[in-house]
């Protein structure tokens, strides 16, 4: 496939390897915020193919992850109100909630059906004028534009059955509240590609010069992250900290302007609660004023009732940085990509199911 | 989830609708994010939405840096 299969090439790789043996000398951790970021990193063997001088973390940028328990439980809720459909991208089905899963819900007869797009919602809402069309809106800034265009777009077909719960979140604030934290020490920073491709790699300059951790924003491809990797390396040994790109076919300082002008005529920040890091402000989107009627949360009048956290689970402090999988009592025992207990576990991307797929699910505790 | 992967654009309608080849795969996008991509552009679609088009010079001049990396390191062992 053009403009992919390039970056997937070993020949090419073994230079930007063997560069990277060359330079570093210092010893360096980098964070790979986004979980496209750890699959790639399993599934090539970069760790493996990186010297001992590197260490690689994984961060709290798998949207399904960090979504908090309470939320989870509101869309359950939803599922079970009459004539609404659920709406929603596979990876969201299997996530346990406090005593549920969509995916349950719907084996029980609720209407929960999976869409590869806003635009199969909308137009499930054109097709179903007696049912109530709630799409779950999961992810980050990549996704966020899309989920706009669709309120748009129900507005262009004056459709009054289609509604988005949001439970959008934002990247910077994240890593702004992980640094601030103190829990974990950075050298680099791995910034995620595509939430750049929107949001401009400018949005990262706080983290090299407030914090002085170096920046580079990554594409998915093996190439890409080691050609990340190398830019970063280079930055350490010459103490510097600055944004860079290492994904310039795809990213551009100033990002996506149409995409983030859509983004914010039907969006405005909010706080939002994080799995692991709690209520951060200003790190949430939800639907501004003038489209309220396409927000769920003030059409429906859903509560979920308390919430119950899974026992053992630490997927919070693996989002965190501060644990790794193997260091999950419950991980490749009770909790395994077939019976997950903890969304790390459930989602493709999430940290515990990379390590189970990639580094052997008999490591746990 | 914040998967993305090129496209190349084959047609685009009235409704800022394209026809793009996904490697062999012929899908329908939406180019709402991207209005000023042409017929011919590579797009980076996510969830069936181009999010930004190709940058086809940066990708080329990517690859040939990656050649001559891969060709110094050859050149050394």
């Amino acid at each position: 496939m053009k403009f992919l299969s390039e970056f997937r090439d070993s020949a090419l790789a073994k230079g930007v390897i063997s560069q990277i043996h060359h330079r570093s000398k210092m010893s360096a951790r980098f964070m790979e915020f986004c979980g496209g970021h750890t699959v790639t990193i399993f599934r090539y063997g970069i760790r493996q193919a990186l010297p001992e001088t590197i260490e690689m973390l994984s961060g709290p940028g798998c949207p399904v992850c960090v979504t908090a328990t309470a939320d989870l439980d509101k869309a359950i809720a939803l599922a079970q109100v009459p004539d609404v459909i659920i709406a929603t991208f596979g990876d969201m089905l299997k996530v346990p909630g406090s005593f549920s899963s969509l995916q349950q819900t719907k084996a029980e007869g609720a209407d929960v059906r999976m869409v590869y797009s806003t635009m199969d919602a909308v137009r499930m809402a054109e097709e179903n004028p007696d049912k109530r069309v709630v799409f779950l809106g999961i992810g980050f800034e990549t996704t966020a534009p899309t989920i706009a265009a669709s309120v748009l777009q129900a507005e262009e077909k004056r459709l009054e059955n289609y509604t988005v719960l949001s439970l959008h979140k934002l990247c910077p604030p994240v890593i702004k509240t992980l640094l601030d934290s103190g829990e974990v020490r950075l050298d680099g920073l791995i910034c995620p590609g595509h939430v750049s491709a929107v949001i401009g790699s400018t949005a990262w300059e706080f983290v090299a010069r407030d914090y002085g951790i170096p920046c580079v924003v990554s594409g998915f491809e093996p190439l890409d992250v080691l050609q990340c990797v190398d830019m970063l390396v280079t930055q350490v040994e010459g103490q510097d900290s600055k944004v860079e790109i290492a994904y310039r076919r795809g990213v551009q300082p100033e990002g996506n302007p149409e995409a983030l002008r859509l983004m914010d005529n039907v969006f405005e920040h909010c706080s939002a609660h994080w799995r692991g890091m709690g209520t951060i402000p200003n790190s949430g989107l939800r639907l501004r004023r003038t489209y309220q009627r396409f927000d769920a949360d003030c059409v429906f009048d859903i509560d979920p009732g308390p919430t119950r956290e899974p026992e053992g689970c630490i997927c919070g402090a693996i989002l965190r940085g501060i644990n790794t999988p193997p260091d999950c009592n419950l991980f490749g025992k009770a909790c395994t990509p077939v019976n997950p207990v903890g969304p790390c576990m459930v989602s493709a991307e999430g940290s515990c199911s990379a390590y189970y797929l990639y580094e052997g699910g008999n490591r746990g505790g | 989830m914040c998967l993305a992967i090129p496209a190349l654009i084959k047609s685009i309608d009235k409704n800022h609708e394209a026809e793009v080849d996904m490697g062999g795969i012929a899908r329908r996008i939406s180019l709402r994010l991207t209005p000023e991509a042409e017929v011919g552009d590579y797009v980076i679609v996510h969830t069936g939405y181009a999010i930004n088009i190709l940058d086809q010079q940066e990708a080329l001049e990517t690859l040939k840096l990656f050649e001559q990396l891969a060709q110094a390191a050859q050149e050394e062992h």
